[in-house]
């Protein structure tokens, strides 16, 4: 008996080897769950023309920069840009992958899918509990001609740590002076009011069967069926469409380049047809990776996703970046070296 | 001594002459004892090491925050300024009232099947109860989330608001409550989940009462309901309280469905109808996302509370087994 299991043992380590070596191009990454259908999705076109396999664990944001200063991972995948103090620190690269947008969304008896407008002063006051009911004067001054009825406000937001929550509170920060001082922004945060959900669909679910309430998700569940959607203001004080041209905008205005550590919030850019609650998903190397072959892999497959992934992100409703930003980043990865020489060169 | 313990075991022991047949044995048995203990053991350091993780994990919260930890109900992950006492409640009420309405659920369930069931339904609803086991919580979740919560909120909530008059009891009573998605109906998809597990023992147990003392009890005139609210129930009643513990462990510690339905505020409750959260929920939540150390601490931390509410838990339990047996 003990020696059936010392064969098994053995042909259990021989197939444990031979995987090994065919599966030696892989590299692995951990970390945000936004951006996690377009990563797998450019990883299997990826693997389908070039036999290399990522393996992406879509943990969160925190847990993506856990591992990879832990370095267990060849990346480490964020929602929520790190401070360049934190990334010189830990000798971290960081750089965009793909761009979304956040969308308010709310239930209110008579108001359909792009009816109401909102500003961010006012949308800052629904979420801190000030504005008390639907047909409050702040509201109805942005919205002439619309009937709003007497009904409480119930706030609905995310109730797991969040790059999504993280970007709206960022935008509530930087619109709405009270949200800033009493509650501020993170992945997570002390919401003055409401109830939570668990995941884009957890929100989505509570304000659809709740009764004046208002929300906000990802722009791909905003644009379900029977989910009403509200315009936001932006910085020239207009009023455009959610949709991928209005994120993509945000990003052409967005000062690139300028900001240390590509620490960027696409948060109120100016432009008259930006939309004033977007954000970018970012990867996190570091300068000196421990591999630097596995480094390359990594570049090589970002490479590859930003001149062939366009498509499949839009797809799946994300915004590609603007190629200026991409040749940006391409000449940023000559920063990550291993004896004193790039790990990878784009061509 | 391993030599001892198995010469009587095999037929062929007496008289065997082969001494290399009988050292072998031994060393075969001496293997497998120590096996056994590794196992033991093993499990025993993984224990350990699982507490003992948590409270260096949790430390820095708990020294940062001391006792205001489990007093204050703070929870602002911009400020890092953490206090459970939202979370710690949360899981008590829950629990609690799952048990409340679990419980005479369980015990109707185990009677009907023991003393009143026909050979040919016991089999379904035994195997109804077991299923009911089987389910994955996540289905238990979002059946609350897109079933449950909306009825509630329909056909309870809204009229009791409507119903209650400014300044009334039932005004106050009702709090905050604005969804279906509160402590009651948490506790509610909790009493389910927990049901099938205090119903399997209850019904093991009833089984376990000697039929001499039903059918005497019987014999004396009783009615069905004398028989099991007189005799069948007091004499199982120290071990019930064991299988009711072992059900509130479980209630304690559910996490996916209790994320979906009970609103997820850290805020102390203020009423059964308002959203609340539990420790094990909040851990879900946030701690993929937690990037501060003070977040995670304070999670860890939270870990190691509901460690030990459990811990109290099931040694009060086994306390009360200990007692029966003695």
């Amino acid at each position: 008996m003990f020696r059936k299991f010392a064969y098994a043992f053995g042909a259990a380590a021989v197939v444990a080897g031979v995987v090994g070596i065919a599966k030696a191009d892989n590299f692995t990454g951990a970390g945000a769950t936004f951006p996690a259908p377009v990563y797998s999705a450019w990883a299997q076109a990826y693997h389908g023309a070039t036999g290399n396999e990522l393996n992406y664990q879509a943990i969160g944001s925190g847990g993506g920069i856990r591992q990879i200063k832990a370095k267990t991972v060849d990346f480490g995948a964020s929602d929520k840009p790190l401070q360049p103090a934190e990334l010189n620190a830990a000798g971290l690269l960081q750089f965009p992958t793909v761009i979304g947008g956040i969308v308010p969304i709310v239930n209110i008896p008579g108001v359909t899918a792009g009816k109401l407008r909102l500003s961010g002063p006012v949308l800052g006051d629904l979420f801190l509990g000030k504005i008390r009911r639907w047909d409050d004067a702040a509201i109805a001054r942005l919205n002439p001609g619309v009937k709003l009825p007497s009904l409480p406000v119930t706030v609905v937001h995310r109730a797991d740590g969040s790059g999504t929550s993280f970007i709206f509170t960022s935008y509530l920060s930087a619109v709405n002076r009270d949200w800033a001082a009493r509650v501020g922004a993170n992945d997570s945060v002390n919401w003055p009011t409401g109830l939570g959900g668990k995941g884009n669909d957890g929100v989505a679910a509570f304000v659809k069967q709740t009764s004046g309430s208002i929300g906000y998700v990802e722009y791909i569940y905003a644009r379900k069926d029977n989910v009403a959607w509200t315009y936001v203001e932006n910085k020239a004080h207009q009023y455009p469409n959610p949709d991928p041209v209005s994120f993509a905008a945000a990003a052409a205005n967005a000062p690139w380049g300028r900001a240390p550590g590509n620490y960027v919030l696409l948060i109120d850019e100016p432009g008259a047809k930006a939309w004033p609650i977007s954000g970018a998903t970012f990867l996190l190397m570091y300068k000196n990776p421990g591999n630097a072959q596995k480094a390359a892999e990594v570049l090589k497959f970002v490479d590859w996703s930003y001149k062939n992934g366009d498509a499949a992100a839009g797809k799946l409703d994300y915004v590609p970046l603007p190629l200026s930003v991409k040749n940006m980043i391409r000449k940023q990865w000559l920063q990550i070296t291993a004896g004193g020489k790039p790990v990878y060169v784009s061509k | 001594m391993a030599e001892a313990a198995i010469a009587p075991a095999g037929e062929t022991a007496p008289q065997v002459k082969d001494l290399r047949g009988i050292s072998r044995a031994g060393r075969n048995d001496a293997i497998f004892h120590a096996l056994c203990l590794s196992a033991a053991m093993l499990l025993m350091a993984t224990l350990a090491g699982l507490l003992i993780s948590l409270i260096i994990g949790g430390w820095p919260a708990l020294s940062h925050f001391g006792l205001k930890f489990f007093f204050s109900s703070a929870w602002d992950p911009v400020a890092d300024d953490y206090g459970a006492a939202g979370p710690i409640v949360g899981t008590l009420i829950t629990a609690f009232l799952s048990m409340l309405f679990a419980l005479p659920l369980a015990i109707g369930i185990a009677v009907f099947l023991v003393e009143f069931c026909p050979k040919s339904i016991e089999r379904w609803v035994a195997m109804a109860v077991e299923l009911l086991a089987g389910i994955p919580s996540i289905v238990y979740g979002m059946w609350g989330l897109f079933v449950l919560g909306p009825w509630f909120n329909d056909h309870v909530i809204l009229p009791l608001r409507l119903a209650a008059e400014p300044g009334s009891f039932l005004e106050k009573f009702l709090g905050n409550a604005s969804s279906g998605s509160n402590i009651f109906t948490a506790s509610v998809i909790l009493a389910i989940m927990v049901l099938p597990f205090i119903a399997t023992v209850f019904r093991e147990l009833l089984l376990s009462v000697p039929t001499y003392v039903r059918e005497a009890a019987y014999g004396m005139g009783c009615t069905p309901f004398e028989v099991v609210s007189n005799i069948m129930l007091p004499y199982i009643r120290k071990s019930a309280i064991g299988a009711v513990m072992l059900g509130l462990g479980r209630a304690l510690g559910e996490t996916m469905a209790v994320t979906f339905i009970i609103g997820n505020s850290h805020a102390f409750p203020t009423s059964i109808f308002d959203s609340g959260s539990t420790i094990a929920s909040t851990i879900a939540n946030e701690f993929a996302e937690a990037t501060t150390d003070m977040h995670v601490s304070a999670l860890v931390a939270l870990g190691l509370v509901l460690f030990a509410i459990t811990f109290t838990t099931l040694a009060v339990a086994r306390l009360l087994l200990g007692k029966e047996k003695a």
